[in-house]
């Protein structure tokens, strides 16, 4: 049986969203030219309650966006049946403009490496930054994070999932630890 | 839940579960947006190699796979018929399997006889999708329209869709019919006895002679193109008299309760299944069918591309 542990409950989460967006105004130097790119699944929500703390902090809204890398994946030769593509939606110009990818964990990387070969091929942003809302280690790309609700080192046997209300009816961080 | 795959081949609708079918119109509801891309290009299937085999004239079909091949990152070549061996006489395996040797991953693949799609696939290892064989399907014109009728109406339970002209000689009926039906939606076909088959009904369908009564019963009507080039004789007086008596036009249309979705699977023969006004008319969706013809075909191809594991390869000479 593995373990079950809360990481971040709904009270820790919404700290922590805080914290981070007002760290990702402080990175970005304002609101001006910042657009939000949620990646699907959980990045979108994650990447909305963004704005709208945002919104409330800076009294400007961050356009918000959604991007699903699922054509960009480095396995998908590899993995049998066709995994279910999400909704694509960036509903603004990228050039000149200072993207933050944001997305639920961060693992190995290669989610965020798809991430940005897709998003070069819709125009070319002045900055790109990365902001997640638990970063568990265990890299195989060179990408590292700018902005972190969590940090917790976790084994590649381990689950970390994230919950959010709007698809799951809670908030929370919980990690599944794999026995030995 | 482990969603539906589709399988190594896909030679028809009517071989397809529905969820199948919702699989491939769901997946090419992703696809509709890349071609509106400022880079009209994802690398999904770089590195797969794909023959589009036309043995019969085709420009919006075989284009439109050509696109969404090439917008899914694939290398394709075009092979048709005059101009190749196959004008000498080779046969449509040896054809395919020289193709094979040169380490191809799909063929598409258009022939004049029915269940020739079926006939390759089960004896080549890539995978095989119909663009059309014989009077038997066109499976991937019929999911096109399926797509479109959903885009238009929401969804396709319940909607009433008429297929008008040509049945005879239609494979595009066929696909309509079979997909219609599983995803629940009521088919009537119409058009004069000489060119609907005795057995359609046996498909479930219901089957009327008069254009006014189709018009007056459907949500939505496809009409066919009449198939000159497959009409050996006497099947029609002549192409005035068809329009005469089955041609839709704005008068017969402006008689319907409600306003029509008018469909065309391509090439028009204005003026006389159809009329140029109503072709060109405000609920015409004839374009509309065209784009999403190539989202539903980069659909087919992502997802036959994940092959199917436990297929063994049948008829190879090795």
């Amino acid at each position: 049986m593995p373990s079950r542990s809360t990481l971040l409950d709904d009270r820790a989460i919404a700290r922590a969203l805080t914290r981070m967006a007002s760290e990702l105004v402080e990175r970005c130097h304002g609101t001006a030219d910042v657009v939000l790119v949620g990646i699907q699944r959980r990045g979108v929500e994650l990447a909305q309650r963004l704005a709208r703390l945002v919104e409330a902090q800076e009294g400007k809204p961050l356009p918000c966006g959604k991007l699903d890398i699922t054509l960009y994946r480095d396995d998908l030769q590899a993995v049998g049946a066709r995994p279910v593509i999400g909704e694509t939606d960036l509903p603004f110009d990228l050039d000149d403009r200072t993207v933050v990818i944001v997305d639920d964990v961060l693992y190995t990387g290669r989610t965020i490496r798809a991430a940005l070969d897709e998003l070069a091929d819709f125009g070319r942003p002045r900055r790109i930054l990365l902001c997640v809302l638990v970063d568990r280690g265990g890299r195989e790309l060179p990408i590292q994070p700018d902005i972190v609700g969590v940090r917790q080192e976790t084994a590649g046997r381990d689950r970390v999932d994230v919950l959010v209300r709007e698809l799951d009816g809670r908030d929370a961080v919980e990690l599944a630890r794999a026995e030995g | 839940m482990s969603p539906a795959t589709l399988g190594k081949d896909l030679v028809g609708l009517e071989t397809l579960s529905a969820a199948q079918i919702l699989l491939l119109l769901d997946t090419a509801e992703r696809f509709k947006e890349v071609s509106e891309r400022p880079i009209k290009k994802v690398p999904a299937l770089r590195g797969k190699t794909i023959v589009n085999l036309f043995f019969e004239a085709s420009t919006r079909t075989r284009i439109s796979f050509e696109f969404a091949e090439k917008r899914l990152s694939a290398d394709t070549v075009n092979v048709a018929s005059s101009g190749s061996s196959v004008s000498k006489g080779e046969t449509l395996v040896d054809t395919a399997r020289n193709l094979e040797a040169m380490r191809i991953d799909m063929v598409v693949i258009r022939h004049h006889a029915s269940g020739s799609a079926e006939f390759l696939g089960n004896r080549i290892r890539s995978n095989v999708i119909n663009a059309g064989d014989g009077k038997h399907e066109h499976p991937t014109q019929g999911l096109l329209d399926l797509l479109t009728l959903r885009d238009r109406f929401g969804k396709l339970e319940g909607l009433k869709v008429a297929i008008c002209g040509d049945v005879t000689h239609s494979r595009v009926a066929r696909s309509n019919i079979w997909g219609l039906k599983k995803l629940g939606a009521e088919v009537a076909v119409c058009g004069p006895p000489s060119l609907v088959p005795r057995e359609i009904g046996q498909l479930g369908v219901e089957v009327m002679t008069r254009i006014e009564d189709a018009i007056a019963w459907a949500d939505a009507l496809n009409v066919l193109r009449l198939q000159l080039e497959r009409m050996t004789a006497g099947f029609i007086p002549s192409l005035r008299e068809y329009n005469r008596v089955f041609g839709v036009t704005r008068e017969r249309l402006a008689r319907a309760p409600k306003d029509l979705v008018i469909m065309h699977p391509g090439p028009m023969n204005r003026g006389v299944e159809i009329d140029s006004d109503v072709a060109d008319g405000e609920h015409s969706v004839i374009l509309p069918q065209v784009t999403n013809g190539v989202a539903v075909r980069m659909a087919a191809l992502y997802l036959l591309a994940g092959g199917s594991p436990d297929w063994q390869h049948q008829g190879g000479s090795e």
